[in-house]
């Protein structure tokens, strides 16, 4: 990171306002390399996937999962309490009739330690604006047409409580162990702007 | 009355659009604006409900994600009169 050579406006604003931090020391370099680090090994979709394949493939555990989300993760080795506060996760399950689709309607509320930093559309007035009014035709823009029996659920995060959707278990994947069974699943299954 | 970002349900903001293998930082100066904030947050100059308040307050959907982000980060040092 202290290696920035990039000269747009925006870029330079940035650097003069970490060098004034600096010199007042109320900011160091090497910690904001840390703290970078320590985000980015912590979130990453693949801890989303993991926690979908072992509910797949364990009933019990998914049982645990849906009931009490943050009771169940540390059973993966995972928590919510990574970021700046724990949150409280709900994790909702697709069914043959029902379909959730997670948003944060204020702002870009999102479980960043399952599902690794949120692409920019999630964060998009776009998307939190029609997802919750539209959420059939915002979904087809992903390309997901689903059949108009099924129910639609949108769950809006805020700041003490995340969503993450827990996508069906594609069918003729019966053979397959939770190592190729993660490898199935998608970050945007996570949120239910695609099927898995 | 609700604030600028709170947007659900209303119309006009177009379609969805996603960029396909997008990376998490779209420039380096995206990542510094993150890892500043938290380290902020983390020695206690603001607190995380008070960023949020202050991106609420400040933001504008012209602006990106990471530049709403900055200008709040900039206006609670400002207020402190930190900077």
């Amino acid at each position: 990171m202290s290696d920035d050579h990039d000269d747009s406006p925006i870029a330079a604003r940035v650097r003069e306002l970490e060098a004034v931090l600096e010199e007042k020391g109320l900011l160091d370099a090497r910690e904001l390399d840390r703290v970078l680090e320590a985000f980015t090994a912590k979130a990453s979709p693949a801890n989303g996937f993991r926690v979908v394949a072992r509910a797949w493939t364990d009933e019990d555990f998914k049982a645990r999962l849906l009931e009490n989300a943050n009771e169940a993760l540390p059973e993966l080795g995972l928590s919510m309490g990574g970021g700046l506060q724990v949150q409280r996760l709900h994790v909702v399950e697709n069914t043959e009739d029902v379909h959730n689709v997670i948003v944060c309607t204020l702002c870009s509320c999102y479980p960043l330690s399952l599902l690794g930093p949120s692409p920019t559309w999630y964060k998009s007035p776009a998307y939190r604006s029609r997802v919750v009014s539209h959420p059939r035709e915002v979904l087809e823009q992903f390309g997901l047409t689903l059949p108009e029996s099924t129910e639609i659920r949108v769950w809006d995060a805020n700041a003490e409580s995340r969503y993450m959707v827990l996508p069906r278990r594609p069918e003729g994947t019966e053979h397959l162990g939770e190592e190729e069974l993660a490898a199935r699943v998608t970050r945007n299954g996570l949120i239910g702007t695609a099927a898995v | 009355m609700p604030r600028i970002n709170d947007v659900g349900g209303q119309d006009g903001f177009g379609p969805v659009l996603e960029e396909l293998d997008e990376p998490p930082f779209h420039a380096d100066w995206e990542a510094h604006v993150l890892a500043m904030n938290r380290s902020l947050i983390g020695r206690g100059i603001y607190n995380l409900d008070e960023f949020r308040d202050a991106v609420e307050r400040t933001m504008t959907h012209e602006s990106s994600y990471y530049e709403n982000w900055f200008r709040a980060i900039r206006t609670l040092l400002e207020e402190r009169g930190v900077v």
